[in-house]
């Protein structure tokens, strides 16, 4: 879509560089989502630029994978806005691909590595239709990507951790999408596995591809991403790397005080309780 | 052993005893019909009854049975994706809950002045009060914070109650025949008519081909529920199917299982058919497969022994299969996993005694080669230093290891054989070939190689070795020394060649 400047009526989501509309991958906005009545994330606003690594890093509980499910609509959120390339994400879900946390799943499940990247193509395929070969070719070079090929026809829980990490990362990537929604793809792998999905996301970057990934170790952001939202149930703050992965950034968002929110909530918790 | 095994096993125990106890806790449904297809002698079947079933001559057998083998292959198909989708008990509540359902359309029909044993009448109570039952059992889960299990157990238990409350009513009743409802609890092929066996065919061809046609979407969702929601699946309408599927074949099923045993037919060969594949698809066909052959032959055993309840015939039918499946199972059964496990334990025992021996020799400089080729013995008590195996299991490998001669055993110690020394050299290059590469390409710290090289080294195949030694420059063609440095007696290790 093109959005003429002298018109003045940019889109929310569509950010005006050197007189090229450049599309934003993903705008949040005012986003809360509460489970139970308790909020998990609140009031979370921020954006990221196409083609950026982004790390999103807090404490546990700070509502990193709600985020993610938010985006996705896989949960109910209480208000807010998300855009994906500049409309609700059941419109462009075609363009974004998912890598859940490993142990989401039971690996116990009578499937073969190849079956489970062809289940990134199943929409695709389309209802009732059966997968066909070429189907599996594109699993199989998917799966090469990652650097497991030879590991395709084994039962899913004969691989170690990181072979399971990097079999989710190829049913991601065998949709061929322009943004990467990963929830803690680094978790408990492997040295070698870490590297390869370094390798994959700094390729991704280099085909303007944008990634938003749940991260733990703080030590490899700085390596790993140059765009950063710093989260604890609202976002402490959001930008490059450089200039945002601070000290005292971090200290606001692992700082062991409670926060302002959950002093606010645990007050109007007393109050109904002596109501 | 497996999740899968463990639900199956736990589904399976409590049937087999309720299907023992529960005859005396209901009287034997003696059901005075005119449809029923044998002769209702408690005595041996004469040759003439036998023949008359297994050659399916009566055209009623014929039609009973295939309605019992297809509903058996409907519910093992349907129930091979509630299994995986940890959803197995939910039948179980359905089934229970229709008790009252079959009940209540009795005494309703009947106070109309209608045939209170019509079947559609009553299946369609059964239906109306099982989906009550899901429902109640939703309702406490997310209204309140008990989880499923509690939930399911209070469902199940109230509505059977009230059903076997009302049953009790309709014997006080003066209108209407009542005999035959419990018929229902545990299932009687011999009241079952042309008719109600044509229905249970059609619904369980139905439910297959439901089953096939969506079989991909509800893989998925079996396998992973978030990733399903975000490629824009209709998760919850997809829960529904499955739901509905179970509804169908517990209700059509009620007539031939009882709404006791319905769900064996529902886990039970799914649990079975997991033995034998890793694959899923695989696994569904041969589940359906079981749950057909465990409908016949259980409604065909039901068919001659007109007091054996079918219900309970076709359940021990496939709980035989479960048994069976557990045994010989080629995927995961169980001896064979043991079998397995073990081998694979003792030649990693063996790695380590060959290696603990080969390091002993290099930590004295003492490795034959060409010009000393004697091999020197290596005394028990510094093998036992060099493993943390207790002195008995370093005996039991030695003596594993003497009988493959690979190693004599003197009174000095232990001495490598010539075979011994050669396996002993391969194996120790193949594990410092790994822990190289390990600290060149992976960037791990050498004091935590030799762990996780351990780990990995004993499933090396030839091909990985060669790529790890076209890797690891052409250079290292003995045996590489330790990179870490082995803590013992002597710090100098052996330039190999």
């Amino acid at each position: 879509m093109v959005v003429s400047i002298d018109s003045g009526a940019v889109l929310p989501s569509a950010k005006v560089a050197g007189g090229a509309v450049v599309e934003v991958p993903l705008s949040v906005y005012d986003l809360t989502v509460a489970y139970h009545r308790k909020p998990v994330i609140w009031d979370v606003s921020f954006d990221i630029p196409l083609g950026s690594l982004v790390g999103v890093v807090g404490p546990n509980g700070a509502g990193k994978s709600t985020l993610l499910k938010a985006v996705m609509d896989l949960v109910p959120r209480a208000s807010g806005r998300i855009s994906v390339f500049g409309q609700p994400y059941r419109q462009n879900r075609h363009r974004v691909g998912y890598v859940p946390q490993r142990e989401s799943v039971d690996w116990d499940f009578p499937v073969d590595a190849l079956d489970v990247v062809t289940m990134g193509l199943y929409s695709q395929i389309g209802w009732c239709m059966p997968v066909r070969k070429r189907h599996r070719q594109a699993a199989m070079e998917a799966l090469n990507r990652v650097g497991i090929a030879e590991l395709a026809h084994r039962q899913i829980s004969q691989l170690s951790g990181g072979q399971q990490q990097r079999t989710f990362l190829a049913r991601a990537l065998v949709q061929e999408v322009d943004l990467y929604l990963m929830d803690e793809p680094f978790a408990a792998v492997d040295a070698a596995t870490e590297l390869a999905i370094v390798d994959i996301l700094r390729e991704m970057k280099q085909r303007g591809k944008t990634a938003l990934v749940i991260h733990h170790d703080l030590q490899t952001v700085r390596e790993y991403f140059d765009y950063v939202v710093l989260l604890n149930m609202r976002v402490v703050a959001h930008g490059p790397v450089a200039e945002i992965f601070t000290s005292e950034n971090l200290q606001k968002t692992y700082g062991g005080r409670l926060t302002l929110l959950e002093e606010v909530t645990e007050a109007k918790r007393r109050r109904e309780r002596s109501l | 052993m497996s999740h899968i095994a463990l639900c199956g096993a736990a589904a399976f125990l409590p049937i087999w005893i309720s299907s023992i106890g529960l005859t005396s806790a209901y009287p034997p449904a003696q059901v005075e019909s005119q449809r029923s297809i044998t002769d209702r002698t408690v005595t041996w079947p004469t040759s003439g009854q036998w023949q008359r079933v297994l050659l399916l001559e009566d055209y009623n057998t014929r039609v009973v049975l295939l309605g019992t083998t297809l509903l058996g292959g409907a519910a093992g198909m349907v129930g091979s994706f509630t299994l995986l989708r940890k959803r197995a008990l939910m039948g179980d509540a359905l089934s229970h809950a229709t008790l009252p359902g079959i009940g209540l359309a009795f005494i309703v029909a009947t106070m109309v002045g209608g045939d209170g044993k019509s079947l559609p009448i009553l299946l369609l109570g059964a239906t109306l009060t099982g989906l009550a039952g899901m429902g109640a059992i939703l309702l406490i889960r997310n209204l309140t914070r008990l989880k499923e299990d509690a939930a399911l157990g209070a469902v199940l238990s109230v509505f059977f109650g009230a059903g076997v409350a009302l049953l009790g009513v309709i014997q006080q009743m003066t209108q209407g025949h009542a005999a035959g409802l419990e018929a229902f609890i545990y299932g009687k092929t011999a009241s079952m008519g042309a008719t109600d066996a044509k229905l249970i065919a059609g619904a369980a061809v139905a439910c297959i081909a439901v089953c096939l046609l969506f079989f991909k979407e509800l893989k998925l969702l079996c396998f992973d529920e978030g990733f399903a929601g975000s490629r824009g699946l209709p998760v919850v309408r997809l829960d529904l199917v499955i739901m509905a599927l179970v509804v169908v074949v517990t209700i059509v099923g009620l007539q031939a299982v009882g709404l006791i045993l319905m769900i064996a037919l529902l886990v039970i060969p799914a649990a079975a058919a997991r033995f034998w594949t890793e694959k899923m698809w695989r696994m569904a066909i041969i589940s359906a497969g079981l749950g057909a052959a465990g409908g016949m032959v259980g409604g065909g055993i039901s068919a001659l022994f007109s007091k054996l309840p079918s219900g309970a015939m076709i359940v021990l039918v496939c709980a035989t299969f479960f048994v069976l499946s557990l045994v010989f199972g080629s995927a995961r059964g169980v001896p064979l996993r043991l079998i397995r496990r073990m081998r694979l334990n003792r030649s990693i025992n063996r790695q380590h005694l060959l290696r603990a021996i080969y390091e002993s020799l290099e930590s004295s400089n003492s490795v034959p080669n060409d010009k000393s080729p004697e091999r020197r013995p290596i005394t028990f008590d510094e093998l036992l230093r060099r493993r943390s195996w207790s002195g008995g299991r370093l005996r039991r490998e030695i003596r594993r290891a003497r009988r493959d001669d690979l190693v004599e055993v003197h009174d000095e110690g232990v001495r490598l054989t010539t075979r011994g020394l050669e396996e002993a050299s391969r194996l120790t290059r193949q594990h410092r070939l790994w822990e190289l590469y390990l600290i060149t390409y992976a960037d791990i710290a050498p004091s935590q190689v030799d762990r996780e090289a351990d780990a990995i080294e004993h499933v090396l195949k030839p091909e990985i070795v060669a790529e790890l030694e076209s890797l690891l420059a052409a250079a290292i063609t003995g045996v590489p020394a330790s990179p870490h440095g082995l803590s013992s007696i002597c710090g100098e290790t052996n330039e190999a060649s």
